[in-house]
Formats: C-alpha cells, sequence, structure tokens
C-alpha cells in the first residue's frame, strides 16, 4: 500500500473507534518484505521471500484500554476489531496514568535520519547469494581447520511503519536493513575437537557492508582460535569484555532504566534517580537521532520525536527511559521511547543506547592485565535485573602477563551489576553501533570466574 | 465456531482443488517435494499489574507458508493474504529454489482429515470464553499472591490463550488439519524486606481449556508458589563457585536434558556433522541408569501435538536408552538426507517460517532412587529446585542452565538458600555424571518456550530427582569461604 493509502486507513480507523464511542484511539499499521538466502559448504540451502501487514489498535474509554491487532485488514474485520476492541475496553480497570501522550509533545525529528536506502531492495536474487558464498568461501579459505559450516547468510529487509492517534498526530517512515553472517566450524584433526563461531556485518545500506571477504576471515579467526580450549580454575580476576559481550551488559543497564522495571521496584536502579549509580568514568546515552542507527526513528511509537536523552552522566543516574504510561505513573515527562509491535499496549525500548567510548586500545587493555578472562562469548539468562545479581557461561582466551595464552570454555562470570558499573576500570576506544545497543570493549575488576 | 477439518473450507473456501493447483505452481520449475501450511490463529492475553486490569488484547494472524524441497535444497515463501492469486505467486516464488522440468503433483491431495489422535480434546478453548470469565482467574491469582506475605508487594500477573487451525497438504497427497489450544498463567512477585528485593515467577498451563485453572492448578497454588520463591531468597547467601556435587528437584529442572542433550541431538545439526554428538548413535552418552525420551503424544501438555507442522503424527521417541544414544531428532528434509525415520519433530513458530527438527516434551523416565536418600547421600552439594532459562553452544557442546531457587547440601542435609546461579557443563559428558535417578518423575507445569534460529516453539521438559555428580555453579562464594568445605 502507499503512504497515503495507509494514512487514509489509520485515519479512517481511528474515526471509526472514535464514532463508536471511545475517547481515545490510536494506530499503528507495519509492512514489511523480507528475503533471506543461505549458502552452506557452497550450496544454496535455503531462500525465503515474502510480504507482510499488520496493524494494531488500542482504544481508549477514560482511563480503560484495551488492544488489538490484525493481519486481515478487510472492512468487515476492521469493523469487528474496533467493536471486540471497545468491548474489551469495558472490563479493564480505571487506570489514572493510563492514556495518549499530552498533544503539546507530539512531533517529528526533521532531520535526515538515512533509515531507508533503496539499493537494498534493488540487489538481485543472485547477488545476494554470492554475497553470501564469498563470506563462507573466504572463511574456508582463511584457515585449513576451517572443515564445516553452518552456512553463510544475506538477509534484507525493507518496509515502512505509520503512526496515527485522536489527537491528530499522523506520520509514516520507510526503513531497510541488510545483514551479512557467516557461522565456520573449526576442526582439531588430532584431538577431535570442534568449534564453531560466527562473524556478522548489518547496515541500512548494501553500500555501507563490510566486505564478505572480511567477514568470512574474521568468522575463520574467532572459531579457530577457539580450538584446544579447557577449563580453568576458579578463581577472582579481571575481565575483558569485548565489544560484542560487552553489549550484553550494556543491554542489562537498559533493562534496569526501563520505566515499568522503575515503577514496580523491579530493578537495581529504582529509586537511584541523581544518584551516582557508575563509576565516574561512565556516561550512558539514548541516542534516537544517529543516521543509518538502528534505533533511530523520526518519532516513537506514541508519535513523540526522538532526541537524545542521558541516562548517566560521569558515573550519575540522570534519567529513566520512559513512555507516556511509564512518564506518568513517575511523575516525569516521556522520553520518546515508547515501542509497540502491533499486538499490545506500547513498552519500552532502547533508541541507540550506548556507553560514550574510552580512549585505549585493545592491547592497552590486555597489557593492564597479569592474569585474567577475555570474554568473546557469554550464553544463558542468569541475570536477575531485580537485584543485579549476575552469573553466565562465558567462553573466551585466557591473559597472561599482559597477552593472550590460550582459549578458554565451560566456564561461567560472576558478580553483581551495581558493583561491576563501579568496577569498570578501563573503557575501549572501539564503540561500533551494530544493534540499537552498543558499547566498546570494558575491563571489569572483582568477577569470580568459576571453572574446576 | 468452525469444526477443525473444514475450517479453511468453511472460512475462506479452500478446496482439494485449489491445494492441487498451488502445490503444481510450487512444483512449476522441478523439486521433489511441496507442502502448504495454512494457519488461522486468534490469540487473547491480560496483564494485570498493581491490581488493576492493565491491559486486554486480543489479536488474529493467518497465512500461509509453501515450501519446496529441491534436494537438500528449501524453497520458502508466505502470504498473509489467502486471496487464490496471492498463494499462486508465492507458490511460483518458492519454486525458484529449482531449477528444471515442471514436476506434476500426481497424487492429488485427498480431503484434508483430522489426526488419527487427539491429544488435547478440548471441549471448550479458553479463547472463546468471555475476557469477564479470564479476568476472574487472574485477579484471584494476584489476590493470592497478596495475601501470602505481608513483604509481597508488587505482583504481575499474565494471562495468555491461543486456538491455531492448521490445514496442511503436501504433494504427497496427504493432507491433514489440526486444532491446537494453548493457554498459559504467570504471575510474577516482588518481596521487600529492609531494603532486600528479590523476585519470584510460577505459573502454568498447557493444550486445555479454563477448567485446567483448579486444585493443584488454581490460580492460587500459582501465585502463593511465585509468592513463596520471592520470600525464600530474602535469606539467601552467596551461591558457591566452582565444581560440586549437584541434585536437581524432579519437574522444570528437566531443562537440563533440554540443553545438555535435547538441542545437540536435533537432526539438522547432525546431517551436517556440527553437533558435539554427530556420528555418536550407538555410543555411551550417559551412565545406564538413565533413559530420555522425546514425547509429543502427551495429553494435553503445552509440548504435545497430535501432527507436526509438517503433517507427521508425533511419537514417543528414544533418544537415550539406559545411557546409550538411540536416535536423532528428526523433521521431513533430516530423515531423507539421513534416510531415517520421520519422528513427528518437524516444528516451525508460524506460517512466515521455514520447519525445521524442535523438540516436543522431552524427559527423562523415573529411576529407582528414593528423593530423600539422595538428598541424605550428599555431603557437600548445590540441590536446585526452580531454574529460568538455558542456552547451549551445539558444537562445542557445553550448556548453561539458570538456578533461581537453590540451596546448600550439608551433611545429607538441605540447609541455606542461595542466590541465583548459573551452572555450566558438557553435553556429551554431563549425563555420564548423573549417579542416582529418582522414582518421582515429574514434568514441569507448563510454560516452556524454547527458541532456535529465531523460531519460538511451546516445548514441555520433565526430570525424576537427579544426582550429577560433578557440575560447575557459577556463583560468586570461593569455596574457601564456605562454611562447609
Amino acid at each position: 500500500m502507499s503512504e497515503t493509502q495507509l494514512e487514509q486507513l489509520a485515519r479512517n480507523l481511528i474515526q471509526r473507534a472514535m464514532s463508536a464511542g471511545a475517547t481515545a484511539a490510536d494506530v499503528v499499521i507495519r509492512e514489511a518484505e523480507e528475503f533471506s538466502a543461505t549458502i552452506r559448504m557452497g550450496k544454496t540451502e535455503s531462500l525465503k521471500e515474502a510480504a507482510s501487514k499488520a496493524l494494531g489498535l488500542r482504544i481508549f474509554l477514560g482511563t480503560r484500554s484495551a488492544s488489538s491487532y490484525s493481519q486481515d485488514f478487510s472492512r468487515s474485520s476492521l469493523d469487528r476489531l474496533v467493536e471486540r476492541t471497545l468491548s474489551m475496553a469495558r472490563v479493564t480497570s480505571e487506570d489514572p496514568a493510563a492514556g495518549l501522550p499530552e498533544a503539546q509533545q507530539l512531533g517529528r525529528y526533521e532531520g535526515d535520519l538515512q533509515l531507508y536506502s533503496p539499493d537494498v531492495a534493488k540487489l538481485s536474487t543472485e547477488e545476494r547469494m554470492e554475497w553470501a558464498r564469498r563470506a563462507e568461501d573466504a572463511a574456508f579459505a582463511a584457515d585449513p581447520r576451517i572443515r564445516n559450516s553452518e552456512g553463510a547468510s544475506f538477509e534484507a529487509s525493507a518496509g515502512s511503519k505509520t503512526y496515527a492517534n485522536s489527537l491528530g498526530f499522523m506520520g509514516s517512515y520507510q526503513s531497510s536493513y541488510c545483514g551479512l553472517s557467516v557461522v565456520p566450524v573449526a576442526v582439531n584433526g588430532s584431538q577431535g575437537g570442534m568449534q564453531r563461531d560466527y562473524w556478522y556485518t548489518v547496515a541500512r545500506s548494501a553500500t555501507a557492508l563490510e566486505s564478505p571477504e572480511s567477514v568470512g576471515r574474521k568468522a575463520a579467526q574467532r572459531a579457530v582460535r577457539r580450538l584446544g580450549a579447557r577449563k580453568v580454575a576458579t578463581c577472582r580476576v579481571p575481565v575483558i569484555f569485548d565489544s560484542e559481550t560487552a553489549r550484553s551488559l550494556i543491554g542489562h543497564i537498559f533493562e534496569a532504566v526501563r520505566g515499568d522495571a522503575i515503577y514496580r521496584g523491579a530493578s537495581f536502579l529504582a529509586g537511584k534517580l541523581g544518584q551516582r549509580v557508575a563509576g565516574e568514568n561512565i556516561t550512558a546515552l539514548d541516542d534516537g537521532v544517529r543516521p543509518g542507527g538502528f534505533g533511530s526513528r523520526p518519532f516513537d511509537d506514541e508519535g513523540i520525536p526522538a532526541s537524545i536523552t542521558p541516562v548517566i552522566r560521569k558515573g550519575v543516574l540522570e534519567n529513566y527511559l520512559l513512555n507516556a504510561y511509564t512518564a506518568r505513573k513517575l511523575n516525569l515527562k516521556t522520553t520518546g521511547n515508547a515501542a509497540r509491535g502491533v499486538a499490545g499496549p506500547p513498552a519500552v525500548g532502547a533508541k541507540n543506547f550506548y556507553l560514550e567510548p574510552g580512549q585505549y586500545t585493545a592491547e592497552e587493555m590486555l597489557r593492564s592485565v597479569k592474569a585474567g578472562l577475555y570474554v568473546t562469548e557469554l550464553i544463558g539468562f542468569g541475570v536477575n535485573i531485580v537485584t543485579g545479581d549476575y552469573s553466565r557461561g562465558a567462553a573466551g582466551m585466557w591473559i597472561e602477563n599482559g597477552e593472550l595464552a590460550y582459549p578458554v570454555e565451560e566456564v561461567t562470570i560472576a558478580g553483581s551489576l551495581p558493583e561491576m558499573l563501579n568496577h569498570i576500570a578501563l573503557i575501549g576506544s572501539d564503540l561500533e553501533f551494530r544493534s540499537a545497543l552498543a558499547s566498546p570493549s570494558l575491563l571489569i575488576e572483582g568477577l569470580t570466574v568459576a571453572g574446576v | 465456531m468452525n469444526s477443525s477439518d473444514t475450517f479453511f473450507q468453511d472460512t475462506y473456501g479452500i478446496t482439494p482443488i485449489d491445494l492441487d493447483r498451488y502445490l503444481a505452481a510450487a512444483l512449476s520449475e522441478g523439486g521433489d517435494y511441496a507442502d502448504l501450511y495454512f494457519e488461522h490463529t486468534t490469540t487473547s492475553s491480560i496483564v494485570v499489574d498493581e491490581s488493576l486490569v492493565k491491559t486486554a488484547t486480543e489479536g488474529i494472524s493467518m497465512g500461509c507458508g509453501v515450501r519446496v524441497l529441491a534436494g537438500e535444497q528449501t524453497g520458502y515463501a508466505y502470504t498473509d493474504d489467502l486471496e487464490p492469486a496471492r498463494i499462486l505467486n508465492v507458490a511460483r516464488i518458492a519454486a525458484r529454489i529449482a531449477s528444471g522440468p515442471a514436476r506434476v503433483s500426481t497424487a492429488g491431495v485427498s480431503s484434508a482429515s483430522p489426526p488419527a489422535h487427539n491429544f488435547y480434546p478440548v471441549v471448550s478453548p479458553a479463547t472463546h470464553h468471555d475476557l469477564a470469565e479470564k479476568l476472574e482467574l487472574v485477579k484471584r491469582a494476584d489476590v493470592a499472591a497478596r495475601a501470602y506475605d505481608p513483604r509481597i508487594q508488587q505482583v504481575r500477573v499474565t494471562y495468555g490463550d491461543q486456538v491455531r487451525h492448521v490445514l496442511i497438504a503436501g504433494s504427497d497427497g496427504r493432507s491433514v488439519t489440526d486444532f491446537q489450544p494453548l493457554v498459559r498463567m504467570n504471575i510474577f512477585t516482588i518481596a521487600r524486606q529492609n531494603g532486600n528485593v528479590q523476585s519470584g515467577s510460577y505459573g502454568g498451563g498447557g493444550r486445555v481449556g479454563l477448567e485446567f485453572f483448579e486444585g493443584d492448578h488454581s490460580p492460587e497454588s500459582y501465585a502463593r508458589e511465585a509468592a513463596r520463591q520471592a520470600i525464600v531468597q530474602l535469606d539467601a547467601r552467596e551461591a558457591p563457585a566452582g565444581e560440586m556435587e549437584v541434585v536437581l528437584a524432579p519437574g522444570w529442572p528437566g531443562i537440563l536434558l533440554h540443553e545438555a542433550i535435547g538441542h545437540g541431538l536435533e537432526a539438522d545439526f547432525n546431517r551436517k556433522g556440527i553437533s558435539a554428538f554427530s556420528g555418536r548413535i550407538g555410543q555411551r552418552v550417559a551412565s545406564e541408569i538413565c533413559t530420555v525420551v522425546d514425547d509429543g503424544t502427551v495429553p494435553n501438555r503445552r509440548g504435545s501435538l497430535n501432527v507436526d507442522d509438517e503433517g507427521a503424527p508425533t511419537h514417543q521417541t528414544v533418544l537415550i536408552e539406559n545411557g546409550i544414544l538411540r536416535g536423532y531428532i528428526q523433521d521431513k528434509l533430516s530423515a531423507n538426507v539421513m534416510k531415517a525415520e520421520r519422528t513427528g519433530n518437524g516444528r516451525r513458530q508460524s506460517y512466515e517460517h521455514i520447519p525445521m527438527p524442535r523438540m516436543t516434551n522431552t524427559y527423562m523416565l523415573a529411576g529407582k532412587d528414593d528423593p530423600q536418600d539422595i538428598i541424605r547421600s550428599v555431603k557437600h552439594g548445590l540441590y536446585a529446585v526452580y531454574f529460568g532459562g538455558g542456552q547451549v553452544d551445539i558444537t562445542n557442546g557445553k550448556f548453561v542452565f539458570s538456578a533461581s531457587e537453590a540451596y546448600l547440601i550439608e551433611d545429607g542435609k538441605v540447609t541455606a538458600p542461595v542466590k541465583g546461579a548459573t551452572l555450566i557443563g558438557d553435553g556429551p559428558t554431563a549425563l555420564t555424571r548423573v549417579t542416582a535417578v529418582g522414582n518421582d518423575l515429574r514434568l514441569d507445569p507448563g510454560i516452556g518456550t524454547c527458541g532456535k534460529e529465531g523460531q519460538s516453539v511451546p516445548v514441555g521438559v520433565g526430570i525424576p530427582t537427579l544426582k550429577v555428580s560433578r557440575l560447575t555453579v557459577g556463583g560468586t562464594a570461593p569455596r574457601a569461604a564456605n562454611s562447609f568445605l
């Protein structure tokens, strides 16, 4: 559907809801085209292609609300949707915090966010498969120990989002995405051990992707260096998180500053606004206007214009991340972090949430560690945002006298997030935006590594 | 409501002749096999938070996925529009995986029929009930959790149900329909005492109707359990760090099997030779007191299916028999390539997804040991009662699962509660260290969801009380500081 048609549909649905008795309503419509190709051992393994659409409707009856979604855009189906949603809203509770944002808060960021590039859709199927094939070939060529592969994939998608509400907001924007990833398997001939690892590149434009050759080579190096990994004795040592694993830590901070966790008291950062929660070297921002950013958008899913929210500045917690509902619960102003799929009411989502980089190179960080762990992979879900308790499975390299000594696996690292935030000794200079969350490498002191 | 076997015909006018046309288009460029997966799913959910009904949501998703197999290659396309022209179009897109002369589907699809067995004969699916009736259940949970202890400060109850109609038709002429109800309730609690804040979470469900939520499954009983977990954690001390003897309580800790061996036995990884279990059929991978099955036929369980998402009947499949690896978890493609029997494990999240081998309900059969004797036999160790999630690296076999409720065992007695901690082990050897299997097999309460390659499907797990002689516990308390060592 054209942008005009989508906006017409959204406007129409809101009108129908209002004339059926709603006191306020909003609508989100998504359309997307997706494509993926997987090459394995040089052969096409799968090709997938599709287009989809869905819409979500939220209705308010005073301070009661309900929501619904559908992939059926027929008139009769949408009439039923409005009617069902209204009848649900009648039995939900009065909630003084419920409602759309204030009208004067609504708006659109007018700068060019570079979210859409037509070159993603223009690549032919053959070109996309060729990119994947080149990445896998490069992984095999990089090292003779790469003997197997889980495959290389090229993914592309493009779509639009439309948001409208009964306060008169109407907006749409398009975005595109493409990514190339490869998962080679390294085999240790003499001992029979096997290790896999991955590398990938993602961008909003095909021209911004890393070359398939460099992706393949890097993935191969990562897999090969894990061969012969072993456990280490249980100890308390400094741990370096590479930028990929450090991203998960910034993700935990994001979870802990989400408004919904805060008003429920379900976060170790609840009630800490204005207080020191991290070392003075820590500044974390949520940037909604970064050009080409994976979390950038001209307005959030309630029509609030994108902005930059400082979350932690020099160790002090300055802002929580909020949508209209959680802002009202906390007597604060929304930070434009409303995020919703089509099902259900808006949650709180990250814009581009990142930790500001420091000045240290990877070598400098390594050199500062006499004995410790360099973590390249974390698995499992052993993180409790309520208490901040942290315990996850890890793999990586052992550090001895400032150098990578041998690969490590089957260990856990454990500590507590509040303490970890205060013990980030060094921050790397290697910040890269590869998702809506980003962090440079981090050296954190005083974690427990459990092994033998 | 339409009965399941004629749902798509009645609602969208899809006839066997249409199915033949779509399959012919799918095979218009060659290919060995094609299938169509029609899905219509209705969901409803409620959230009660701070004792307010904050959200009620309903939704409908529907569509058709077309798959073409050509050797080990898969072409896939889908549409959320069930107009014939749209389905024909996606069938032709899926066909592009093959390059050869058209292969006419000679079989001709017969009228779709329901599966031979019905493992979830739900008379009145929850999705068809009034919101008010479900709200009553959810509110009861909220009240019970708050009444459990004044230290319970926050309660959030989520409830969700769905009914899924499917029609699966293959170019081999087989077609089958199914009607798959699913319900789940979950309670999340927060307890607070002198600045110490802890949480608990519990719930249950299955392929059942609303009548399921009574007795042991009542909202009150789930809520009390969620509240109890949070209160227990108020007294938790640091968890130990390092290798030790671990006793797993029956039921949900069966997530051990799901991570340690289940994923590694999925046939796609083994067909490709990238699993730590590749080529190990017939070898010992567990102690001889261990027998593990994957069973999609347990009545009314969350992980059960009458037919998998490729139309094959589900089975009880023996994965490990008395410690010896017997079989893999198969879908159609892998079974063809490996020349193995299908096991009814070809599953997908929705019509938007390519099916792959997935677990259903994975559990270990009961052994002979008295659970109390098992605990008494441990001098120093960990008793892990309840878990969060887990994960595994298929290729090196290392897996984790995270205990959210655990206790020290000291001189054969369960003593102090410890903070949540991740347990890590090696899949191919972890079960060889099982030294006792209880006589108390229990399945989980019906809350599991498994993720693989971006697709989520409902699953079940179960174990009797198990003793593992050595597993690494990822706490923070160094051994020397532990009073029991």
